[in-house]
């Protein structure tokens, strides 16, 4: 009872900070979790940083099953936290430190495989899937509906997946770039996919017009480039903004991460693609960026955005484990297989018909073994996870349906990405697939490297046909006459500012060597 | 060739272009209509004048050198057919096992050189280097940061102490950048 006494001097207030508490214990624990795997290198080796964080997750969740078990649901990845919270991160770090260079370089085929070949991807494993359900192998019912809704979230290569595991792998840039990029770009894609046929299969099949299908296939369009749109936006208002900070510097880097995370959530807003808003966000507002804010606001800005990424990739996998501990697990076994096998399956015929397409538009090819890379890589994470969880579930028959979905949909993610995560780089070895060699380039480099620039970008010209050498060269004509001057505070002086920038880099790193072998000097 | 050449090419030129170019048939012809559309004064052969008419060349900041580097050492002042195709092999894309020898990299490399070899001494000289850079960075930085960076260029490549780049000292400072890629462009059929 409430006993009149005296003032307490100490009490348990739980509740009051259990949420914070909670969300701060996570974040040291997974931080732990990576100290600790990188301490011993044999274990890094074998297995990618994200398969250890699943498999701590699944630990960690099997303790809190048989601890408190009532508890379990509140500690799962929900479908708000993944998107609003530990999504944008990522999205935001690969942007801003995108090789732009190599992404737009190969930009047609790296749209050619987000766009077609998800649509490719979704329908063959969609009605493959219906094909099986319609010979009578699968217990739990469903129509062809459910299967497109299944198969949109289940085909959408994940860019947080791709990245954990190509980080440590180190192909080539233009390989790289094409994984990833199709891991980003695909985003429009899917959302639309996916909202469509959830749609459709609410209003019932025999309700659909044939006008809701145009429209729908054909707002990927409108999610995709809206998307795109309000990125740059906000990224030229970034940029724009960052010229009047100098005189408060304290709070440069907060406008990159605020202004950003806005152009995620106002494309969500409309529901446009968020993360193709980020991505374009980053990627056009750190030019800018870079020229005005100062070299330490420029330091804090690229750790704290590091720092960001690798904890919510570290909390993404480590939920992914602890969520796959669970009660309503739906196992089916034919289900399971061949949707792990259709997804493998398309995803390489995919590959290979697109890559023999974009090969006859591309000066450099794709070759076999980069194809076979391409589709290897083509990862499956926590993204499907959250649109499972999103399915609903009013009837007896349509929660069985998403815990089927939801089991198998884990299976596919274990699988992608234990078995071809851990062996991607054996392979890449083995098949001797170009390895990236990143280095700081030297001043020599810098400056013949821009001259070939113009000089393809001439030799275009001279045969007459534009290629990309062409639309670069016209794209830094437009930045360096109105882009520049409007963004940048100081006027750039030179027609090439990446060869005065290279200049003072090295210049900086000499001057810092410089100071650290003098460092031992006696102080008198 | 005559004058009136320009109009047609014989079956067995292209035949011998396709051979020691490895263009295909298609691609051959289409350079040929582009050749003679530049081709104003249609006598079969390119003036420097006539690349200077190309618009977006005129404007491009090395538009000279790139001219400069088309007419190679060859000290006429005119371009025909089949050295304008010859120069243009060199940008095939590079593929594995069917290369020829005019697209390989050290040709490549060798068109960006002679870019800056403007007394075609097979060296770059400090003064060449400046040249270059003044075109590209612009004519607002001053001289003295300019003739920096050239300098620390120099000492960067230059093994043999000489204070010259040699072809040899440009290959090895690109030895790390993947100029097959850079230096190909995809040919229209």
């Amino acid at each position: 009872g409430h006993a009149q006494g005296r003032y307490p001097i100490a009490d348990i207030n739980w509740h009051h900070v259990e949420t914070p508490y909670m969300i701060s214990l996570w974040v040291l624990f997974a931080s732990y979790a990576k100290i600790a795997f990188h301490l011993t290198d044999k274990l890094a080796k074998i297995f990618p940083e994200s398969c250890l964080l699943i498999i701590l997750g699944i630990i960690v969740g099997i303790v809190i099953y048989f601890a408190a078990h009532d508890v379990m649901l509140d500690y799962t990845l929900d479908s708000d936290t993944f998107f609003l919270f530990l999504l944008p991160p990522i999205v935001l770090e690969a942007g801003y430190f995108m090789p732009n260079r190599s992404f737009f370089d190969n930009i047609g085929t790296i749209l050619l495989y987000a766009v077609v070949g998800t649509l490719f991807n979704v329908f063959c494993i969609g009605t493959s899937l219906y094909g099986i359900v319609a010979l009578g192998w699968v217990s739990v019912p469903m129509d062809l509906l459910d299967c497109l809704v299944f198969s949109s979230l289940i085909s959408a290569v994940d860019p947080v997946a791709v990245l954990a595991v190509f980080e440590e792998v180190h192909v080539n840039e233009s390989l790289f770039i094409l994984v990833f990029g199709e891991s980003l770009l695909n985003d429009a894609v899917t959302v639309v996919l996916y909202r469509m046929f959830k749609q459709f299969a609410a209003m019932g099949a025999d309700n659909i017009l044939p006008v809701d299908c145009v429209v729908g296939v054909t707002s990927f369009l409108i999610i995709g480039i809206g998307g795109t749109l309000i990125g740059i936006v906000w990224g030229l208002l970034t940029g724009f903004v960052t010229k009047f900070t100098d005189h408060v510097r304290v709070i440069e880097p907060l406008f990159v991460f605020v202004m950003s995370y806005l152009s995620y959530l106002t494309a969500e807003i409309f529901g446009f693609s968020g993360i193709m808003a980020i991505v374009f966000c980053g990627i056009i507002m750190k030019k800018y960026v870079e020229a005005n804010i100062s070299q330490k606001s420029h330091t804090t800005v690229k750790y704290f955005m590091k720092m960001l990424t690798s904890i919510s990739e570290t909390i993404i996998f480590m939920f992914l484990g602890l969520s796959a501990v669970r009660d309503d697990h739906v196992w089916d076994s034919a289900f399971v297989l061949c949707t792990l096998f259709f997804c493998l399956f398309y995803r390489a015929i995919g590959v290979i018909i697109l890559t023999a397409l974009a090969n006859k538009f591309r000066a450099i090819k794709v070759n076999k073994v980069e194809q076979f890379i391409m589709a290897y890589g083509g990862l499956r994470g926590a993204i499907a996870f959250s649109l499972v969880i999103l399915l609903e579930e009013p009837t007896k028959v349509m929660a069985q349906r998403k815990s089927l979905f939801l089991t198998t949909c884990l299976i596919v993610i274990f699988f992608t990405v234990f078995v071809q995560g851990m062996t991607v780089k054996p392979l890449v070895d083995k098949l001797k697939v170009k390895k990236s060699h990143k280095h700081k380039p030297s001043m020599g480099e810098k400056i013949f490297t821009r001259l070939i620039d113009h000089a393809m970008a001439g030799i275009e010209d001279v045969i007459g046909s534009h290629g990309h050498n062409y639309w670069r060269d016209k794209w830094e004509e437009i930045d360096r006459k109105y882009l520049q001057p409007l963004l940048m505070r100081e006027k750039p002086e030179a027609k090439d500012s990446q060869i005065l920038q290279v200049y003072t880099n090295l210049n900086i790193k000499d001057a810092m060597e410089y100071v650290k072998s003098a460092g031992s000097f006696n102080v008198q | 060739m005559g004058s009136r050449s320009s109009l047609l090419l014989r079956d067995e030129e292209i035949e011998e272009i396709r051979r020691t170019t490895g263009f295909s048939h298609n691609q051959i012809i289409r350079l040929y209509h582009r050749f003679n559309s530049l081709d104003k004064s249609n006598n079969g052969f390119l003036s420097r004048e006539d690349f200077l008419r190309i618009p977006e060349l005129a404007i491009n900041p090395l538009g000279d050198r790139i001219i400069h580097a088309f007419f190679g050492e060859t000290h006429d002042s005119t371009l025909n057919f089949k050295q304008y195709v010859k120069v243009l092999a060199t940008f095939r894309p590079v593929k594995d096992g069917s290369d020829n020898r005019l697209n390989s990299r050290e040709e490549k490399l060798k068109f960006a050189f002679k870019m800056y070899d403007v007394d075609h001494n097979d060296k770059i000289s400090r003064e060449e280097l400046l040249l270059v850079l003044q075109m590209m960075v612009g004519a607002n930085i001053s001289e003295e940061q300019l003739g920096c960076i050239a300098d620390r260029t120099i000492q960067e490549a230059d093994n043999d102490n000489d204070g010259l780049i040699s072809f040899e000292e440009f290959q090895k400072a690109m030895e790390r950048t993947d100029v097959e890629q850079k230096m190909s462009i995809r040919f229209l059929h």
